[in-house]
């Protein structure tokens, strides 16, 4: 991954308190576990930015080599690496991920 | 495309105590959803249980041979612990 991915990447994470790759955007996910992810913020009704990885491959790759997880998507809040769908509907289903959103939106 | 004892096997490499179940979603070899219980898991958050998974498979998820992965992990406690259906 180029140093300047790095910093497009790091600048995303860092500057967004809940942060999501994935391939579609909010409006149009173009894949279901994408899809998931933005039901499940959608019904927790907390702000997000997304960044669509199909119309930037250099983003699609550096972001699998940057959390070392290999799929899409992949959920960060404040700045750390939370994880993809099923993580997400665990911590959701646990009442976790509606805490971990309070905390970050709070800071 | 890999074949479901291929993907129980190498996860076992990974995790040599793990017991594993794995379920091929859609019979195209390519999406599988895997229940992993190992000790190794004891004390790992949510994320440090699946990269450990993700890890034994490696190449698979890399060159896309294995599309989508969806995974429960337990330590031995935890899967002990669940009502069984």
């Amino acid at each position: 991954m180029t140093q300047d991915v790095q910093q497009r990447i790091d600048s995303l994470v860092q500057q967004n308190k809940i942060m999501v790759f994935m391939k579609g955007t909010k409006l149009m996910p173009q894949c279901g576990f994408s899809n998931n992810v933005v039901q499940i913020l959608n019904v927790l009704g907390v702000p997000f930015e997304t960044c669509d990885v199909l119309a930037d491959p250099e983003i699609r790759q550096g972001i699998k080599e940057y959390s070392s997880w290999p799929t899409i998507p992949q959920v960060y809040i404040n700045g750390e690496f939370v994880g993809g769908s099923d993580i997400l509907i665990e911590l959701y289903q646990k009442g976790e991920l509606q805490q971990m959103a309070e905390v970050a939106l709070a800071s | 495309m890999v074949s479901p004892d291929q993907v129980a096997s190498m996860i076992k490499t990974g995790l040599p105590d793990a017991e594993v179940q794995v379920q091929d979603l859609t019979g195209g070899g390519d999406h599988y959803q895997v229940v992993v219980v190992s000790a190794l898991f004891e004390g790992r958050s949510l994320v440090q249980r699946h990269q450990l998974v993700y890890r034994a498979l490696q190449q698979e998820m890399d060159s896309e041979a294995i599309h989508a992965l969806t995974m429960k992990t337990y330590t031995p406690q935890d899967w002990q612990a669940l009502p069984t259906a």
